[in-house]
């Protein structure tokens, strides 16, 4: 079983060296674009936010969002479209599974990749706020092990509807009610606490509330109450999504 | 008898009230060449797809160098070489990288699977397009390449799913020829085709399909014989007392309208006597082919 699972992400990782010097561009850049819109352009019309007990910049407080929904974005593309893209257009998975591969290892090589793409995105986004002062080491060398974690749990979700949907355009509607309303809505850029009780309680069921959390724990050097409980959280989206997902793929392979 | 390689007994296969497979049995014996025919939708590809454990079966039993496919698929898949329908080479790789990546899936060591890459690629003349990319190359060399490819792992066993369809006679000979060359090396092959004279030129053994069921199974050259005879008299334009004189001999024919067929052994003489009497514009007399054996079992209605 293994070995398959490597063998399938060897073959992501040869054609993301090939492409390396455009592949990790956007994580290299995007960070530094939100830096400088909501950081520096809104940071002057903020000033600081409460956290904990005390107040921090707002570029402190978007900073540790921005890893989390790197995170998230990451894994969740690479399983939906560049996942669907290779087993619907290009037949790599057909190609695969005439080999002593399994669909069980193709599809765990997949999300291990997605996750794997987040961890890269995330090592290279964590130079750029190094430099800003935003990560506070050593515990800020967890958020790598942290990406994988969440990588895995937002890439299963992505397979799992590359698992279902028929067509290429259908995953507009994930994106669209899942991926960008917790973009916007996980106390990305505003803290949770001014919010209405209602809308706290939707957003704590968002699991990007959960890795943002963590990532602004590791960030700043502090481990709230909240740890073990958010990363149950996204554990548990692992352990649901990942099965959905290997059961649909296993549907729609199997012919 | 050798333990033949591929042995199925009654193989079934329904997608909901779709009856794809049914009740299909054949073996295929070490160093032979096997294929199946038959119209579109007749489930060629569906047995293929069972054989290398890509569908589960619904009935019957299976097994693949004496091995349960449904048990040892994995260790099944180690020993053979798939050529699937569809061009499944990745674009995202050079051609070179498409052999070793995938002699990597069957845990290949790198030195040994870059000699193969070379090796293969030099067999299939295509060593001077080994840094190109699938989406640069014509059908005829994409389809060598997946016979290289699939040809990576030294399979005792070789599917191909319709090798040739939608390629130029040139490239068909070229295909043709590697499969002639591998069989003399002793492959044994399962191939399914509609072109009856890729089948009658490399299959030892063929069974033609239709609707999910084996019509006949044999050789070509004795499918021929028995089914329609030594050769095939064409007369267009029949008059009515030729159906008439055809039909009072007893003789085997099918009658197409414009046209007709009459099959069997004849000598010169009788082919002079009907040509001169009965078509002053000339008829027509050639050896009979396994065309006309699968026409005449599968009838000449469209499949769509």
């Amino acid at each position: 079983m293994s070995t398959g699972i490597l063998r399938v992400w060897q073959r992501n990782l040869d054609v993301y060296r090939q492409n390396w010097k455009i592949s990790f561009m956007p994580p290299l850049l995007e960070p530094l674009l939100y830096l400088a819109a909501f950081g520096i352009g809104l940071s002057g019309l903020i000033g600081e936010v409460a956290y904990g007990d005390g107040r921090i910049s707002y570029l402190a407080f978007i900073a540790p969002a921005l890893l989390a929904i790197n995170i998230m974005n990451n894994a969740f593309f690479e399983n939906t479209y560049a996942s669907f893209v290779r087993m619907y257009y290009q037949k790599t998975f057909d190609a695969m599974m005439a080999t002593p591969l399994s669909v069980e290892e193709i599809i765990t090589g997949e999300i291990v990749w997605g996750a794997t793409k987040s961890v890269i995105a995330t090592a290279i986004m964590m130079v750029i706020l190094t430099f800003f002062d935003l990560i506070h080491y050593p515990t800020g060398l967890l958020l790598i092990p942290l990406a994988f974690c969440g990588g895995f749990a937002f890439g299963s979700i992505g397979m799992y509807f590359t698992g279902i949907v028929s067509h290429i355009e259908l995953f507009n509607l994930p994106f669209f009610l899942f991926i960008t309303p917790m973009f916007l809505f996980s106390g990305t850029f505003f803290p949770l606490e001014g919010m209405p009780p209602w809308a706290q309680m939707l957003a704590t069921a968002l699991p990007l509330t959960h890795l943002v959390d963590l990532t602004r724990g590791l960030c700043y050097g502090s481990f709230a109450k909240s740890f073990p409980l958010a990363l149950g959280y996204l554990l548990l989206f692992s352990l649901v999504f990942y099965p959905l997902a290997l059961t649909k793929m296993r549907r729609r392979l199997i012919k | 008898m050798l333990e033949p390689i591929v042995e199925a007994l009654q193989l079934r296969k329904t997608y909901g009230q779709l009856v794809a497979v049914d009740d299909v049995s054949f073996t295929i014996a070490k160093g032979e060449c096997f294929g199946i025919l038959g119209p579109n939708g007749a489930g060629k590809t569906t047995t293929i797809r069972m054989t290398y454990g890509f569908s589960p079966l619904t009935a019957g039993s299976l097994r693949v160098f004496g091995l349960d496919v449904s048990r040892h698929a994995r260790v099944i898949k180690a020993r053979i070489g798939v050529c699937q329908q569809d061009n499944t080479l990745d674009p995202d790789l050079t051609i070179f990288q498409n052999l070793t990546v995938f002699a990597r899936y069957f845990n290949i060591p790198k030195p040994l699977a870059s000699r193969k890459a070379d090796e293969l690629l030099r067999f299939m003349s295509l060593d001077h397009r080994s840094h190109s990319r699938a989406l640069e190359l014509s059908g005829g060399m994409v389809r060598r390449i997946v016979l290289a490819r699939a040809l990576i792992n030294q399979p005792e066993l070789l599917i191909l799913d319709e090798p040739t369809t939608g390629l130029d006679p040139q490239s068909r000979h070229q295909v043709w020829e590697r499969l002639d060359n591998l069989r003399r090396q002793g492959m044994s092959i399962l191939l399914t085709t509609h072109y009856m004279e890729e089948a009658s030129r490399l299959c030892d053994r063929i069974i033609i399909m239709d609707q999910g069921r084996i019509l006949v199974q044999g050789k070509p050259s004795e499918l021929i014989r028995d089914h329609i005879g030594k050769d095939v008299m064409e007369i267009s334009s029949p008059a009515a007392d030729l159906r008439t004189y055809i039909r009072l001999q007893k003789m085997s024919f099918e009658d197409l309208g414009d046209r007709i067929l009459v099959y069997g052994n004849h000598d010169d003489h009788l082919y002079r006597y009907i040509s001169n009497r009965f078509c002053p514009e000339g008829c027509v007399m050639r050896t009979a082919t396994l065309e006309d054996v699968f026409l005449k079992l599968t009838g000449r209605g469209l499949r769509e």
